[in-house]
């Protein structure tokens, strides 16, 4: 068996085979996989008896949902009215430099993902972003570099 | 100003949670529905159904299972009370959903927290955890569930949000039948905003009349408020409804105010000149919090051009009126002001958003012409030139 078919079945196994299971199932391999390969999608269309193209109709609904590879550290940037008012651009473009990888890119290294996102819900206190589950609010070109920089470290 | 806006600590004050729960129970649930009816509470997410008459709805079904869905999927732009609810105040919002639960008569309930607020998932399930321990001492039998979202705005929708809940696409259904007769898993279920469940708890402990006793007769009660935008005090403030767009300005502008847009993307914009006779409540435009204010260094074409991109991508692409709608108003307005369409073809595109408003299956593509219509109607020149 394969380490995603373990993966899904394991999730199978702690949130039930039902209907309701199937977004904590995909939720749970994003988040260690870092996205959903056709190979997950079959597998978790296996455990769960349902269609492939039903479960790759639900994932791909969902913005946070990615079938398609993304980084260890997926960035999201909150590109909406007030954030961009207060300058989201610019932290984009800081990032975007010191990554080297434009929007919707990921790393050669498969580290870091550079995406925009809806309201994150912090508009008193934007520029804001995500890093995986991880929020920056106020963030600033500076502050923003420190962060990346202790991403970077991080391995 | 003639009258200061009041503030209000109903939301954010801390009580014994326990303590009202514990007294509530000992009165029958039609009482404390009809104290909640009483009330004048609505909704607070947006759509300002009147929460009473929700739970007795709720209560008049009979059912094997009902559900209390407490709607944190907070993705309206410009509003961000719900997270700072469930920051602050999480046993609150928690007590809110078990007394909901006693009133309809539901063993269950789910929090269905966005994605964008993962990080409010450990804390969360703490509080969760106490709070079972109480309730179980109490004797009552209620259990909480949380649900993530993954980044849908459409989701905060309740039909919406109840097909993400149940593993699919997050898109809405026809209504009726309400949830309140099919909800989840088709059984009754009371969908209620997170600040809506802490009001009613609040209304459990003080009893009807201090909340009637605030804000308006279409409006009772107070409000959390986001604020955000060109503001010396961006933050979240309880207040007391009722007041105009000017005492708010007065209190909230930076002296340079040209408009507000008030209940976020799918709100109204409001300029100057109107800000006097604008009041804020049902009776006048309605918010599920979001107040953005914009000084006369915006561009209003921006900030339509980034509401309608907000739209166009958050739809769920299930009707036509609002997949194709959202879509062409964007287009529609880049198209004139690059000098594509003349300025006349801005009427084509109102006669389109009314169209959205008659014909969209839900929430999501009927209010898209109310930022639409209401920058165009105010800012014509600036969407041209």
């Amino acid at each position: 068996m394969t380490k995603i078919k373990e993966l899904v079945k394991e999730q199978a196994e702690k949130h039930g085979r039902a209907r309701t299971s199937l977004m904590p199932i995909l939720q749970e391999v994003v988040r260690s996989e870092n996205y959903l390969s056709e190979e997950a999608m079959e597998a978790i269309a296996e455990e769960l008896d349902l269609s492939t193209a039903d479960v790759f109709g639900t994932a791909s609904f969902y913005t946070f949902l990615d079938t398609v590879p993304r980084g260890k550290y997926v960035i999201r940037v909150c590109k909406t009215i007030t954030c961009h008012m207060k300058g989201k651009d610019e932290i984009i473009r800081t990032i975007s430099d010191m990554l080297k990888i434009k929007l919707g890119e990921t790393t050669t290294d498969k580290k870091f993902s550079l995406l925009q996102a809806n309201c994150l819900g912090w508009c008193h206190k934007g520029p804001v972003m995500l890093i995986n589950d991880e929020v920056y609010p106020e963030i600033t070109p500076e502050k923003v570099t420190e962060i990346v920089n202790q991403y970077l470290k991080k391995g | 100003m003639e009258k200061q806006i009041k503030k209000v600590d109903l939301i954010f004050g801390k009580v014994d949670h326990l303590a009202i729960l514990d007294a509530c129970f000992k009165r029958t649930r039609d009482e404390i529905i009809l104290d909640v009816i009483d009330s004048g509470l609505r909704g607070r997410g947006g759509a300002g159904f009147p929460t009473g008459l929700k739970w007795k709805f709720a209560k008049n079904e009979e059912a094997d299972q009902k559900y209390v869905i407490c709607n944190a999927d907070e993705g309206e732009p410009g509003t961000f009370k719900d997270r700072e609810i469930l920051t602050q105040v999480p046993e609150k919002v928690l007590a809110g959903m078990a007394l909901c639960g006693y009133c309809i008569g539901a063993s269950e309930g789910y929090i269905y927290l966005r994605g964008e607020y993962n990080f409010l998932l450990p804390p969360l399930y703490k509080a969760i955890d106490e709070f079972h321990q109480k309730l179980k001492k109490m004797n009552f039998d209620f259990t909480i569930r949380i649900c993530s979202g993954s980044g849908a705005y459409v989701c905060g929708e309740e039909t919406a949000l109840m097909e993400s809940m149940e593993g699919r696409r997050g898109e809405p259904r026809n209504k009726p039948p309400f949830p309140t007769s099919e909800g989840f898993l088709g059984k009754p279920t009371s969908v209620n905003n997170v600040e809506t469940l802490v009001f009613a708890l609040m209304i459990g402990q003080e009893g009807p009349t201090k909340f009637k006793e605030m804000g308006t007769f279409d409006s009772r009660g107070s409000k959390v408020f986001s604020v955000s935008g060109d503001t010396p005090n961006p933050g979240i403030y309880e207040l007391e409804l009722g007041m105009t767009l000017e005492q708010f300005v007065e209190e909230f502008g930076d002296g340079d105010t040209k408009a507000v847009q008030v209940g976020g993307a799918s709100g109204f914009c409001v300029s100057r000149k109107d800000f006097k006779s604008t009041l804020i409540g049902f009776e006048g435009i309605p918010t599920g919090g979001s107040m953005m204010l914009f000084n006369s260094s915006r561009s209003m074409y921006n900030i339509l051009n980034d509401y309608l991109e907000f739209m166009e991508e958050e739809s769920c692409g299930q009707c036509t009126p609002c997949r194709v709608g959202c879509q062409q108003l964007l287009k529609g307005i880049e198209a004139v002001k690059k000098g594509i369409k003349p300025p006349s073809y801005l009427e084509d595109l109102q006669k389109l958003s009314d169209t959205m408003r008659i014909a969209s299956k839900c929430g999501l593509g009927q209010s898209v012409p109310n930022p639409f219509n209401s920058i165009i109607n105010n800012f014509r020149e600036e969407i041209i030139y």
